[in-house]
This record gives structure tokens, C-alpha cells and sequence, in this order.
């Protein structure tokens, strides 16, 4: 293990890269340059913590611990588990992806630049934090600069769209906060591991009830009304329905960059808490609630693909799914919290479940990052337009454009031999071994969804060539080069998943045991 | 383990390899890609010849001695694997040889029919995918392998019903297939999570713990799943829904005459050695889940092939496009197919599934020929005549159709379809699926008869006026029956190839000798010319012998008496009108799905909009409106009472409103400082207000 503190400088990296933007990023191009120069000693530290890693290994590793607030329980505690390392990858690729991906910025390109650094400092922050005070900053941290990022570079209906985002997070923020401040009360710790542990032996629930003396309220409500203030905290960050309506205005008014990079790792942290913080601090709470849970995200997949439908902005139709997708990773964890009989089939199916999970948040990141890109191109070509009923036959004269998208959209589909698939067959596999009729009644919106993608292709690629877009150019070498390493990664992770699996496939054993009462 | 085991991968992997350089090559490489294409599928014939004749020397050792699989992990999943693995039994080499040989001579075919498509190099792309994607199921030895191939299976048929993608018709037709039978396919996913929850492996075959294997059989069997239905009999009827999908059984038949759309090579791949047989063959392969003859399971299947038979062969008889009444008798000749599955067994449905393969691709290419021929007229009524014109297709086109009709001895349909017809009989629930199949024998005679004599018999139609030509792709639409020509050779001699097999494929099959039966069983073949008189044979080859006859006789009267042109109408319609019209409208199948499913679908969809944007968005409207008043009374509070001296407190606040209000004018500050007095008030309350 290195002596350096990797994470630390994972972290600060895009701070001081953003920095450094705000100092010396005047002139054309220079913001953008030193943004991917950022990105770059990144993504090498990144690398530097993979290869460093040891998936045999059950302990975190690059542990960094150092008091800060004694007095409060508060550490600066930062460390990686295969789950964490799995995101620091995903927000190490799609935010360069979408940096290289920004068109011409002309209105204040240099804070542009730097709010998408600090956004990937937040997203860094809070997937190796350990401690929830110090997790907390970051999370709120990368809501401001995705909050400026929209407001100031979105679409015609941005302000309304960047304050909905906003309300609505920092509501749902609120209420967790709220709670992880009475679990603190009753158990004066902070810290994500000792929460786990303490909720394992059943000694953290016992002093809650009996700490927590709130007028009007039984004690033995109070930890399922804290892991309501949990839940809402992450349930909209997802988002699961119905706390989701933020989510298609917001990602439809902001531009395609901070799309790609909203849906591509941002929506990843709330999953990302249901794994590190709801899953093993509240299993039992969850448990208690799962016909309600196991439905809400029935419902979010199932509504959210007949949304998706109806509606005919390409970029809503993303956002949509988007909804659909990760609503399978909610399928997923929500199953993994049922309590089963001890066993060999039900521990296989919980560590199915929850490797498909962290599988297909990875896949969902590049794929949904992928296609706002093809969105984003479309609208740069068609002078902001991108509502299906506008184009028609555009295959004919962007012949490559349309099969680097097409494979794209079958891989959200979820197409075997392409990324989507192998999370959402181990998400299924493990959920219906669980809880059957929800993840059956799930799979109609495998169906919807190969229904509204395939509509894409009919309505914007296929039919006859409409005679506006005869000029229509097909993907540029520069744009080439910037999807495919995204299409590349489609194929390698479609059939060869172990790659990513192999990272976390000891984490999610692990937690299955912790799952195990 | 010989090497062939070991290497039966290359098999799919040959053409799936060809694809992968085919997409990367640019358009004008033609040559190079039809050779890519068309080696790769020679080679992977040449190996399927070896595996098969691998699979000959496994006679007399027993059902399960004969299966030889090799396994290895996919990925690593908790402390165990996810297996994939392939296997090397009858089954899958029979497939093999009959998938690789017929794709070979459908991708020797299309180098001459789509020779002046501007696409002709990703054409072959689509092809090699489609043949390996095929190849992939047949050795599968995992029903997870065998779903990934499935699913590749339907992006194939996808890319390539929509070949012709400016035409608005076949896009949709594309997304048609592709929906279609992914309504089939999520059963079959549950079907397979179903089997994997229960047997924990989805491996058919491994060493007596694979899915298909008696310890988890009898597991199976054993369980109820609800309503007292077996386990193994839902599962096996899940899987079924997906081969419904797949093998275009009523009620998902919708698919696939749509799928004409899609160049006449691709219907011939689709409809003959691709696809269609894929159900089929998924059926015969977790055949040991569908229990006894008269299990849950197998009347099912029988029931839905027996409907189907003689459904899509009623029609038939009133279509008059060439390419859909071929569709129409694909799906019925797949009715049969599964009547012989459930009522008789693997040998009885694979043998149908391999003479079908061979007579259905020869009169798909041969109608490709007739459409070429004709310069793209597919309407029947504007042929005929063509036997002068174009003696090669004409005559081959013959010997399809007459092992298509069942014309007794020398054609391999007819040895077949007696199989079929035979195992009805023989079936204990119920003889009606018999009738059934006799009927829709004696359809099947008639319109081929209809189809003959309109297309190669009487006079060439000379129309002028010809509107809705439906290869568009190829320029010239005018036609004139009289100015028909003969295709290339590259065009005919597939389809000599073709004709021969169509009539020795029956001499595997027939009862005196069932050589194929005993090979897909795992033991020998006698010769025992005396079961050909046995009472229950004989009378079946009498009467369906008849049936054909009869058919054949019956169009022939009813078509070269009437003189049906283009202009008049059909004779049966002229007898029967309404019921004409009914056949004509395919009993308004696609109606009554565009009234009911696709309406409740688009509703579906509709309603989650409107309660996304009216309910949940009022209610999220109605929060923020007392968000904002909250915010206006805390920063009148703040601006007159807090005066400042909060704004010390929280330094890192300040400054970022100030950058905020730089370009913001007060809007977000106003904001953040409720956020931070709400913060720190709600975090005051949380540690001290509320400890005990």
C-alpha cells in the first residue's frame, strides 16, 4: 500500500485544478485545457488507487484518519471499499467526458470549467468519506456548483429548473441530516463504520430508542421515523418516484455537459448512500418497510418508462430512463434488505443483487453520460432543436453518428453482449430469487424501454430524409474520439463484466454477511 | 475430450468475427466483405461437419453418453462463478450443419440480389451477426449463453428487417419484431431467473448437475408453483411464451409477415436456418422440462401449434403478396412444429424444422428470383406466365412447393408433415390438434397451388399502372410480366442446391428407415421396410397423402377455371365475400392489438406524464410557494433583526452568496441564508434541545 495520501490528493486535485482555472483560465480555450489537465492527474490517481487495490482484501484501504472535531466525534476519515473505488472510477471518467464533451462556452467559460472541478471534488469527497459529518460537506458541496452550473448555462426554463433541483435536494438533505444528528445524540459517533457495526449488534437501535425521548412520539417509532430522514435524503437524489419531478427539468434545461455528468455520477450518490449508509445502518427498519419500498421502486420503474413514452424531447425521454434505470439499482438494494432464512440461495441471490447494483450504477454512469453526449450533438447540429417529430432519416447522411448511437441506446436497452445487461440480469436474478411478484411485475419496463428507444430510432434516424437536414453532418474525428472510448467500454464491460465485478465482488459478500441477521 | 468439443466456439465465433471486421470496413470494400462473410460461414460449415460427424460415433452409448459439453466461468459472483459452457450432442449438430450449410447459400445468393444496394458491405455485417448469433443458441449449454444469442438473434433480425431504413414501413416493421418478441422474451427471462433460482445453475448439462439433469428434474417436478401447477411445467410455459415470440406462434405472429419488409435474403435467413427455428429449437432443447406427452405443458404447446397450423394457413389462402403468403405458411409450417414437439417429441419437430428449413428457404429465394425477375413486383396477381421466362426458378420453385404441400414419397415435407400427423394421431389427450393439422395440411396444398398458378401458370399479366412496388431499393418499378427474365447464376444455383436437399432430406426420415429419430435419440438406425405397412402408418401416409392431393387438386380447379387477373376478383371471394375479407384482414389481428395493447400502452404513458406533471409537480409546486414565504419572512427577520451579526458566524456562506448575488440580485442569498439559519438551528435543536 502506498504511503501517499492518495484519496486526499484524489480529492484536492480538482479544487486546486479549478483554482487554478479562476486564476489563470482567461483566453480561449485555456479554462477548458486546464480542466482536462485536472481531470487527467486525476483520472492518474484514480489509477494509481485501482491498481493499488486489493480486491482480496476485506479491510478499506487507503485509510486516511486524523482527528478534527474530537469534541463532536467528527474525524477527517477517508478510505475505499470496492464499491468506493467503483465510483471514484465512474467520477473520474465521466467528468472529463463531459468537460471534452462542452461546446464553445462564451458567456464566463472560466467559472464554467471550475464549477465542473468542484463537482468532481464533491463526487470524490463524498465516495471515500467514512465520517458523515465530513461526507455531508461534500454531498452538499457538489449540489452548489451543479446548482450554478444549471442556472447559468441552462436551457430557456432554467431558473425554475436549477431551483426545483435545489429545494428539492436540500430537503431531502435536511430531513437525512436530521437524522444522522439523532443517531448521533444516541450513540455519539459519526462514523459510517461504527454506525454499521453498532446497528449489526442491535446496540444502536436499543440506545436510540431509549435515548431519544421526542414529546409526542413512542420510542420504538423513532428509528423508523430516522430512517425515514434518511431515506427522503437519498430518495430524491436517485430519485425514486414520486420525489422525482426535479429530475427531468433539471436535466433537460442544463446543458448537455452538466446532464452527462448529473445523471452519469451525480444520481450514483444516492444510490451510493442506500449502499454505505441506509443498507447497513437501518436493515431492519427497511425490512419493516419492504412491501412499501420494494413497490415505490416497482413503480419507479414502471412509471418512469411509460413517462418516458409519452414525452417528445430527446432529452427528457434520457431523463426518463434515467429514472428507469437506477429505479432497478433501488429493486435491487431494497431486496437485499429483506430478511431472509440463513442460507446458501438466499446469500447468493443478496450478493447477485447487490453486484448488480453496483454493476449497473457503473454501466448506467458511461452509458447515460454517452447518450446525453449523442443528445447534446444532435442539438448542436440542429440549431437547439430535439424534439422526435423534427427529424426523420438522418441515418442516411450521418451513417456513423447514428451507429455509435444506436449501439448506445441498445445498451441502455440493456442488450446482451453490451454493458446494460449483466447488472440487470444479476439485479433480477438476485431480486426475484427474493421477492417475486415486484421484480416480475419489474420487467415491464425491460419492455417500455426497448419500446421508447426504439422509438428514437425510427422517428430520428429512420424513414425518409427530411429535406431541412440534408446538410446534417455526420460525428467529426474529434467527436469520434470523444464516444469511443465510452462505445469501447460498452463492449468490454458487456463481455467481459468480471473486470469491474472482480473490484467489488468481496465488498458485496461482505455486506451481504452484515445482511445476514 | 476431442478437439472439436473443446473448439466448438469457433463455430459461432467465425462469423461473429467477420461481422465485427465487416462493421469496421468502409462502404466500398465489397468484395472483400461478401468474402469475409461467406468464408467464415464455409469454414464454420467445414467444423459442423466435423462436430457432426463427431456426434455419429456416440450411437448405442445411451441418451446422456452421447452429449459432450465443455464449461467455463463467465464472471465471478459471490464464492461461485456464472457459468456459460457449450455442448456437442445430435441435437446441436444436426442444427449446425442444416443453420451453417443453408446460411452459406443465402449468403452466396445475396452477393447477386442486393449486388446494387449502396449498403451491400454492413448488409453482410447484419448476415454474419444473424448466422453466429444463431450458431450461438444451437451450442449453447446454458440457458444464459443461449438468452444472450436469443437477444442477439432479435437485434439482427432488427438491423436487418430494417435494412431499407428510409422506408418508413419496414422501420417500423423493424421495431415491430424487435417489441414482439421481446414481450415473449421477458417471460423467457423469467422463465430462466425462475430456473436459476431453483436449481442454482442454469448449465443444462454438467456432470448430473446441470438445470436439465435428473436431480434438479425431479426437484422440480416435486414443487408446486401456484394454482397446483408444477414447477417445471411454469417454468417450461414461461420459456415457451419466449419461443411464441420467437417462432411467431398465435397471438405474437404479428411480427413476422411484417418482416418481409426486410430484403428477400433475410426472410429466406429469418424464416428457414434463423430465428423462427430459433423457438423451436429452445423448446426441443429444454425438452426434459415439459414432462410426459400428456403433461400441462406439452398440451399446451400442441394446442397453440395445432391453432396456429391452421390460423396462419386460413391466411394464406387470401394474401397476395408472394413474400407474405410464404410468411403466412412459415407460421402455420411452425404450428406444425410444435404440434410434433408436444404431441410426438424432439425427433418428431426437429425433423420438420430441418426438411422446412431447406424447401422454405429454396421458395424464399426462388421468390426473391420472381421478384427480381420482375424488376420488384411482389404482387402475385401481376405475374404470371413466368415458367417460360424463368425455367430454373420455375422448376425449383416446383419442388419447394411440393414439399411444402406434402406430395407423397419423393419429398422430404411430405415425410415430415406424415411424422406430424402420425404423433397426433397417436396423441392420448385429445385427436382434434390431428384434424386441426390435416386441415391446415390440405390449406396448405391449396394456396401453394393458388400461389403456382398465379405466378407461373396463365398468361403474363401486363399491368402499367404499378403503384406500391415494395423494394423501392432498387430503382426501376415498372413492370411488365412479359419482360421477366431469368436471375443470374449465382441466383440459381443455391436454389438447384436447395431443390436437391428438399427432396433427399427424406431419406433420414422416413418411417422405414428413421435414421434422424434414432440419431437425435442416441441409438441406431434399423432398416425395417415392414414399419412402412404397419396399420397406423400406412393409414396416415394414405390420408394425408389424399389431404395434399385433394389441396392441390381443389386450387388448380378453382384458379385455371376463373382466370383471376389483377383486375377481377378472386374466386373465393367472388363464393365467399365476407369470409374472403376476414382472411384478407388477417382476422384483424393487428386491429385489435392496435386497439387494445398499443392504446393502453400510449394511455399508460400518457397518464404517467400527467401525474408526474399535474400531481406530483402541484405538490412539489404547493412546497415551493411555502419555501418562498418561509424565505421572505426569514429575510425580513434577517435584514431587521439579525442585522449582521449572524453573517459573521458563517463566513464560508457569505462569500458564496456574494459571488452568487453578483449575478443573482439578492435571489440566492436570500436562500442560503435560510438554509444556514435553518441549519444551524435545526442542528442546535437535534444535539441539545431534544437530548434527555
Amino acid at each position: 500500500m502506498s504511503s501517499l495520501p492518495l484519496i486526499s490528493i484524489l480529492t484536492l486535485v480538482p479544487i486546486l485544478g479549478g483554482i487554478a482555472i479562476l486564476l489563470f483560465g482567461a483566453g480561449r480555450n485555456i479554462a477548458k485545457l486546464i480542466a482536462l489537465t485536472s481531470c487527467a492527474f486525476a483520472a492518474l490517481v484514480a489509477i494509481a488507487l485501482w491498481t493499488g487495490f486489493d480486491p482480496a482484501s476485506k479491510q478499506l484501504q487507503f485509510v486516511e484518519r486524523h482527528l478534527w472535531l474530537p469534541s463532536m466525534g467528527i474525524e477527517y476519515f477517508v478510505g475505499i471499499d470496492g464499491l468506493g473505488l467503483v465510483m471514484v472510477l465512474l467520477a473520474a471518467i465521466v467528468v472529463p467526458f463531459a468537460i471534452a464533451a462542452t461546446g464553445e462556452i462564451t458567456d464566463r467559460p472560466q467559472l464554467h470549467f471550475a464549477l465542473q472541478l468542484f463537482l468532481q471534488a464533491g463526487l470524490f469527497g463524498s465516495f471515500t468519506a467514512l465520517n458523515f459529518f465530513h461526507w455531508f460537506i461534500f454531498w452538499e458541496l457538489s449540489l452548489i456548483p451543479a446548482f450554478f452550473l444549471v442556472k447559468l448555462w441552462g436551457g430557456p426554463n432554467r431558473t425554475s429548473a436549477a431551483y426545483q433541483f435545489f429545494v428539492y435536494t436540500l430537503v431531502g438533505s435536511i430531513a437525512m441530516l436530521l437524522a444522522f444528528l439523532a443517531l448521533y445524540a444516541a450513540s455519539g459517533t459519526f462514523d459510517f463504520i461504527k454506525l454499521a457495526e453498532l446497528s449489526r449488534n442491535g446496540t444502536l437501535m436499543t440506545s436510540v430508542t431509549s435515548k431519544l425521548r421526542w414529546p409526542g412520539v413512542m420510542p420504538e417509532h423513532v428509528p423508523m421515523i430516522l430512517f425515514a430522514g434518511a431515506f427522503l435524503g437519498f430518495a430524491v437524489k436517485v430519485p425514486v418516484v414520486p420525489f422525482h419531478t426535479w429530475l427531468p427539468a433539471t436535466y433537460a434545461e442544463a446543458p448537455t455537459s452538466v446532464s452527462m455528468v448529473l445523471t452519469g455520477a451525480m444520481s450514483k450518490m444516492g444510490v451510493y448512500g442506500f449502499l454505505r449508509l441506509v443498507l447497513p445502518i437501518f436493515p431492519h427498519e427497511m425490512n419493516a418497510a419492504l412491501p412499501v419500498l420494494m413497490w415505490l421502486a416497482v413503480a419507479t420503474i414502471v412509471a418512469s418508462a411509460f413517462a418516458a413514452l409519452a414525452q417528445q424531447d430527446l432529452k427528457r425521454i434520457v431523463a426518463y430512463s434515467s429514472i428507469n434505470h437506477l429505479g432497478y439499482c433501488l429493486l435491487g438494494i431494497f431486496a437485499a434488505a429483506k430478511l431472509t432464512a440463513t442460507g446458501v440461495a438466499s446469500e447468493f441471490d443478496k450478493t447477485a443483487v447487490l453486484n448488480g447494483v453496483v454493476l449497473q450504477m457503473f454501466n448506467h454512469g458511461i452509458t447515460a453520460a454517452a447518450l446525453f453526449c449523442f443528445v447534446g450533438l444532435i442539438e448542436s447540429r440542429s440549431g437547439g432543436v430535439r424534439s422526435l417529430s423534427n427529424f426523420g432519416g438522418l441515418r442516411k447522411v450521418a451513417p456513423v453518428f447514428c451507429g455509435l448511437m444506436g449501439i448506445t441506446l441498445f445498451s441502455s436497452i440493456g442488450l446482451p453482449g453490451l454493458n446494460g445487461f449483466v447488472g440487470e440480469f444479476l439485479i433480477f436474478k438476485g431480486a426475484f430469487g427474493i421477492e417475486k411478484i415486484p421484480t416480475a411485475v419489474s420487467a415491464l419496463g425491460l419492455l417500455i424501454t426497448a419500446v421508447f428507444f426504439l422509438g428514437i430510432v425510427q422517428r430520428v434516424w429512420s424513414g425518409p430524409l427530411a429535406s431541412r437536414w440534408t446538410t446534417f453532418p455526420d460525428l467529426t474525428g474529434r467527436e469520434k474520439l470523444l464516444v469511443a472510448p465510452a462505445v469501447a467500454m460498452m463492449f468490454v464491460l458487456g463481455i467481459y463484466p468480471q473486470l469491474l465485478i472482480g473490484l467489488f465482488n468481496g465488498t458485496m459478500m461482505q455486506l451481504t454477511q452484515h445482511l445476514t441477521f | 475430450m476431442t478437439w472439436i468439443v473443446q473448439n466448438l466456439w469457433l463455430i459461432p465465433a467465425l462469423p461473429l468475427l467477420a461481422a465485427g471486421v465487416t462493421a469496421l470496413l468502409e462502404q466500398r470494400h465489397r468484395t472483400l466483405a461478401a468474402s469475409l462473410a461467406i468464408g467464415s460461414m464455409v469454414l464454420a460449415f467445414f467444423l459442423a461437419c466435423g462436430a457432426f460427424v463427431q456426434t455419429l460415433g456416440g450411437h448405442g452409448e445411451g441418451h446422456e453418453a452421447a452429449k459432450q459439453v465443455f464449461n467455463i466461468p463467465w464472471f465471478q459472483l459471490g464464492s461461485s462463478s456464472v457459468m456459460i459452457g457449450w455442448v456437442l450432442d445430435p441435437l446441436t449438430a444436426s442444427m449446425l450443419v442444416m443453420v451453417t450449410f443453408v446460411s452459406t447459400l443465402i449468403f452466396i445468393y445475396s452477393v447477386g440480389y442486393m449486388a446494387h444496394d449502396e449498403n451491400f458491405t454492413r448488409f453482410f455485417t447484419f448476415l454474419s451477426l444473424f448466422a453466429a448469433a444463431m450458431l450461438g443458441i444451437v451450442i449453447a449449454n446454458s440457458l444464459l449463453m443461449l438468452f444472450v444469442c436469443w437477444e442477439l438473434v432479435g437485434l439482427a433480425s432488427y438491423l436487418l428487417i430494417g435494412f431499407w431504413y428510409h422506408k418508413p414501413s419496414a422501420a417500423a416493421a423493424a421495431k415491430k419484431a424487435f417489441i414482439t418478441t421481446r414481450v415473449g422474451d421477458v417471460f423467457f427471462f423469467l422463465g430462466l431467473l425462475w430456473l436459476y433460482a431453483e436449481t442454482g445453475t442454469l448449465l443444462f448439462y454438467d456432470n448430473g448437475n446441470g438445470c436439465l439433469e435428473q436431480s434438479a428434474l425431479t426437484k422440480l417436478v416435486g414443487q408446486t408453483a401456484f394454482a397446483g401447477m408444477g414447477l417445471s411445467t411454469a417454468i417450461a410455459l414461461l420459456l415457451f411464451c419466449g419461443a411464441i415470440g420467437k417462432s411467431g406462434q398465435v397471438p405474437l405472429h404479428v411480427w413476422l409477415p411484417d418482416a418481409m419488409e426486410g430484403p428477400t435474403p433475410v426472410s429466406a435467413l429469418i424464416h428457414a436456418a434463423t430465428m423462427v427455428a430459433a423457438g423451436v429449437f429452445l423448446m426441443a432443447r429444454v425438452f426434459p422440462l415439459l414432462g410426459e406427452p400428456s403433461s400441462v405443458a406439452r398440451e399446451v404447446v400442441t394446442w397453440v401449434g395445432a391453432i396456429t397450423a391452421i390460423f396462419a394457413a386460413l391466411v394464406a389462402v387470401a394474401q397476395t403478396d408472394i413474400k407474405r403468403i410464404l410468411a403466412y405458411s412459415t407460421v402455420s409450417q411452425l404450428g406444425f412444429m410444435f404440434i410434433g414437439l408436444g404431441a410426438g417429441g424432439v425427433a418428431v419437430g426437429m425433423f420438420h424444422l430441418l426438411t422446412h428449413a431447406f424447401f422454405k428457404a429454396l421458395l424464399f429465394l426462388g421468390a426473391g428470383s420472381v421478384i427480381h425477375g420482375c424488376h420488384d413486383e411482389q404482387d402475385i396477381r401481376r405475374m404470371g406466365g413466368l415458367r417460360k421466362f424463368m425455367p430454373v426458378t420455375f422448376a425449383t420453385y416446383a419442388i419447394g412447393m411440393m414439399a411444402l404441400s406434402g406430395v407423397p414419397l419423393l419429398f422430404s415435407g411430405f415425410w415430415s408433415k406424415d411424422e406430424i400427423l402420425h404423433s397426433a394421431l397417436a396423441w392420448s389427450p385429445s385427436k382434434i390438434p390431428f384434424v386441426l393439422g390435416l386441415a391446415g395440411a390440405f390449406l396448405t396444398a391449396f394456396y401453394m397451388t393458388r400461389q403456382m398458378w398465379f405466378v407461373f401458370f396463365g398468361e403474363p399479366a401486363t399491368t402499367h399502372a404499378v403503384s406500391n412496388s415494395k423494394e423501392a431499393g432498387h430503382g426501376s418499378t415498372q413492370l411488365h410480366g412479359a419482360e421477366a427474365h431469368e436471375s443470374p447464376r449465382l441466383m440459381t444455383v443455391p436454389l438447384t442446391i436447395l431443390a436437391a436437399c428438399a427432396v433427399l432430406l427424406s431419406v433420414v426420415g422416413t418411417p422405414a428407415w428413421p435414421w434422424l429419430e434414432s440419431y437425435l435419440n442416441g441409438h441406431a438406425a434399423i432398416w425395417n421396410l415392414a414399419r412402412l405397412f404397419e396399420s397406423g402408418t400406412l393409414v396416415t401416409m394414405i390420408v394425408s397423402a389424399i389431404v395434399a392431393g385433394a389441396g392441390i387438386a381443389t386450387g388448380w380447379i378453382v384458379y385455371s377455371r376463373s382466370g383471376a387477373t389483377v383486375t377481377g376478383l378472386d374466386p373465393l371471394a367472388q363464393t365467399f365475400p365476407k369470409l374472403f375479407r376476414i382472411l384478407e384482414n388477417r382476422f384483424f389481428f393487428d386491429e385489435l392489438y392496435q386497439a387494445t395493447v398499443i392504446r393502453l400502452t400510449a394511455l399508460l404513458g400518457l397518464a404517467s406524464h400527467w401525474m408526474d406533471r399535474l400531481v406530483w409537480g402541484g405538490v412539489v409546486e404547493a412546497v415551493s410557494w411555502i419555501m418562498l414565504g418561509v424565505a421572505w419572512v426569514n429575510r425580513f427577520l434577517d435584514e431587521n433583526v439579525v442585522n449582521g451579526g449572524f453573517d459573521g458566524a458563517c463566513d464560508s456562506v457569505r462569500v458564496s452568496s456574494r459571488v452568487a448575488s453578483r449575478f443573482q440580485g439578492g435571489q440566492v442569498q436570500a436562500y442560503m441564508k435560510v438554509i444556514a439559519i435553518g441549519l444551524v438551528v435545526l442542528t442546535i435543536l437535534a444535539l441539545w434541545g431534544w437530548r434527555s
